[in-house]
């Protein structure tokens, strides 16, 4: 490989890994997300519905 | 009449489709440069990706505006989100562009180029823009003043961008004069390509991070709610 191959491939690289960087933190974000809308489903859950006596 | 948005998976999909026929355009069919010879191919991912991140600041900056103007809070997410992608494509510039210097001129970086130092000096002051809006509890103060600072360093990308015309130094050969762009059919059709590939890759990108982000805030609120 020559040197300017050598400089392109790392350039070229360097895009693909960024945006790969860029979606495993998205991917990261979107567990979060499902964890957090899981724990609000488990809280409304335990609510009581409108009109319903806390006392039962 | 309002258009209805295309759907992001058609988008992703056309986005994807085109960055391999631009990879095959720029390897296959565009001719090797007869002066810098195969280092120029990072012209092709270097230019698209500075104007995207121009675009990405300048859309951050219109955001901004209709907030100013409209008082819309769902501008200041997405103005936010703008700059957020364009801070990211700013590091990608950055890089490539030494990368690049260093294949063609033996130099990661000059100081004496107009054209680079003004290019780091918009990235830093986007930088500074996180730094300012977090240090701001959020609601409508931290959104007027984000978009007040968002809008201020629109100023800096013509400046940018003509720097590489207002200064005759040796980094920056310019290649779109108003004669024309100083390349072959094929190396500008490739170009041309790469540009629509990397623009539609960040308008993706800024749709899937503005529902995340949108998302998010959601939840917050959803949370206090049920909480209360």
């Amino acid at each position: 490989m020559s040197s300017g191959e050598k400089y392109v491939a790392a350039a070229y690289g360097v895009f693909v890994v960024v945006v790969l960087v860029w979606v495993a933190i998205l991917a990261a974000k979107l567990s979060r997300l499902e964890r957090e809308t899981g724990e609000l489903a488990g809280l409304a859950r335990a609510r009581p519905a409108v009109g319903e006596h806390a006392d039962g | 009449m309002s258009i209805a948005k295309p759907s992001l998976t058609v988008l992703a999909s056309v986005a994807a489709a085109l960055v391999t026929l631009s990879a095959v355009l720029i390897f296959v069919v565009a001719p090797e440069d007869a002066d810098q010879g195969f280092s120029q191919k990072i012209f092709y991912v270097h230019v698209p990706i500075a104007l995207t991140a121009y675009a990405c600041f300048g859309l951050g900056a219109w955001k901004a505006y209709r907030l100013l103007a409209t008082r819309g809070e769902r501008y200041d997410l997405e103005s936010y989100t703008g700059v957020h992608l364009g801070t990211i494509f700013g590091v990608l510039t950055l890089v490539t562009g030494a990368i690049w210097a260093k294949a063609s001129w033996g130099v990661w970086w000059s100081w004496s180029s107009n054209q680079l130092v003004l290019f780091l000096v918009l990235f830093l002051f986007y930088c500074a823009y996180f730094m300012l809006r977090f240090s701001v509890e959020p609601g409508p103060r931290r959104e007027r003043i984000s978009a007040v600072y968002a809008l201020f360093g629109v100023a800096l990308i013509p400046v940018s961008f003509l720097a590489i015309r207002l200064a005759n130094d040796f980094i920056h050969p310019t290649v779109f004069t108003r004669d024309g762009p100083q390349m072959t059919g094929e190396m500008f059709f490739a170009f041309c390509v790469s540009w629509a590939s990397i623009t539609l890759l960040a308008y993706v990108m800024y749709r899937v991070e503005l529902a995340g982000k949108r998302i998010d805030a959601n939840l917050r609120e959803l949370r206090e709610a049920l909480q209360t």
